[in-house]
């Protein structure tokens, strides 16, 4: 943490502000006046009970009205945190509301696009071929960002229940590269699996760990230029299964690499040759290993590429 | 001819999945909230009945319920066609006796037609 950002947090005023809250409900500033109020109460007993050391009942008063302050204060405090907590849990609630919604028309478009193109309803000319087909693209992609939305929104609600079995993760993992032999084509990039033999299954939850590995994937052939090598390797150290996956792509810029994991967080570099994307899959991707019992990081190099790697616990 | 009972909310849904069943050589009966599902499931008895989740009148967890409680309909296949994908519920929905859970968003016309087919035993 640099200086600046450290300076940036007793800025009481400004931090209050970005909660969009009142001096008197914000957190940070009843801390504030918490502290003071503790340090004046422990001076002026330590003073008035030297003065008046032959009446005790007067300092078991005094310090008894301090007591019901500082709780009063406490008490406020924590309303604060409350209102913080609602407003966080309507925006998830409100990100959650707004996908189920969108999601219904976004389905019923895909269906009437997959109707048409399906020549079933009349021939369609070749041109008229090439729009469905962007329609039906662009329709995909909206879909996903909403599929993304809602997951972020369940991870946030602590909505998202792992539906645990014992697995294959190396099925999972050629399962997705079959899927994806069709995109890394187009895009020129080889994909290579190396799994220890003998892996033992592991206790996880197939559909979202799925979700993870396609996400590191997806990225991986994504933001390879031209043409390019994917690598992923998979294999038992210690206690944990651990998962690789190497690629020859963009990188990720040195300042970029402690927010790779935010939220919404896009580098760059991707933007410059990638305009498709949310920000919201090494997000999900963190939160489902970690809820897991994983933990899952990286290494990059701009311009030479990046490695992503993930544990999950054996037992 | 084989009858199917689409209880769906959203007219342009009926209109283009119904379409494609109608295609396909089935009859479609259709039902734009729970009410008239369960209702139209007592009278016509048909082979199938494709049910989405938030319905008007009666939710469609209501609806598979009572149609699983009445000697009726407690034998006709039921296919949940919803947009809600929770683990609490398609767990809720096979528990109260649904025959496929599919949420819209995540399948293609041809991969529902599929299940159609399977729940109807062709």
């Amino acid at each position: 943490m640099n200086l600046k950002k450290i300076l940036s947090q007793f800025n009481i005023r400004a931090q209050c502000k970005k909660y969009d809250l009142s001096l008197w409900q914000c957190p940070q500033f009843l801390f504030l006046v918490m502290g003071i109020i503790i340090v004046i109460a422990a001076v002026s007993t330590y003073l008035i009970g030297n003065r008046y050391i032959a009446d005790p009942q007067a300092v078991a008063l005094i310090v008894l009205l301090l007591t019901v302050i500082l709780f009063i204060i406490a008490f406020i405090i924590i309303q604060g945190f409350e209102r913080l907590g609602e407003a966080n849990r309507m925006k998830s609630e409100f990100v959650s509301i707004v996908s189920h919604q969108l999601r219904s028309p976004l389905s019923n478009l895909g269906w009437a696009i997959e109707l048409l193109m399906s020549g079933r309803l009349g021939k369609i000319e070749e041109k008229q071929t090439e729009y469905f087909r962007i329609l039906k693209e662009n329709n995909a992609r909206m879909k996903e960002l909403v599929s993304d939305l809602l997951t972020v929104s369940r991870i946030e609600t602590a909505k998202l229940p792992l539906d645990k079995k014992e697995t294959s993760l190396e099925n999972i993992i050629r399962g997705m590269v079959r899927e994806f032999e069709h995109f890394a084509k187009a895009s020129n990039v080889k994909i290579e699996v190396k799994v220890q033999e003998n892996l033992p299954k592991i206790f996880i939850d197939p559909s979202q760990i799925r979700l993870v590995i396609e996400n590191l994937l997806d990225n991986a052939v994504r933001y390879i230029k031209e043409e390019g090598k994917v690598e992923i390797r998979l294999e038992k150290t210690d206690n944990y299964c651990r998962f690789e996956i190497k690629d020859t792509g963009v990188g990720v810029p040195k300042k970029d690499q402690k927010y790779i994991f935010q939220k919404f967080f896009r580098s760059g570099n991707v933007l410059r040759y990638q305009t498709q994307g949310s920000g919201l899959g090494l997000y999900i991707a963190k939160s489902i290993v970690e809820k897991s019992g994983g933990r899952i990081w990286f290494k990059s190099e701009e311009g030479k590429g990046s490695t992503f790697f993930f544990t999950l616990p054996l037992n | 001819m084989k009858t199917i009972l689409f209880v769906e909310d959203e007219s342009a849904l009926q209109k283009t999945f119904g379409d494609i069943l109608k295609q396909e050589g089935y009859e479609i009966i259709p039902a734009l909230d729970g009410e008239t599902g369960l209702r139209l499931a007592k009278e016509r008895k048909p082979d199938l009945i494709l049910l989405d989740l938030i319905l008007p009148k009666i939710h469609g967890f209501e609806v598979l319920k009572r149609l699983k409680a009445d000697v009726e309909t407690k034998d006709t296949p039921v296919i949940i066609m919803t947009n809600l994908e929770g683990v609490e519920d398609v767990d809720k929905a096979i528990e109260l006796g649904a025959t496929t859970y599919l949420v819209k968003a995540n399948y293609s016309l041809e991969e529902v037609m599929e299940k159609v087919k399977k729940a109807l035993g062709e």
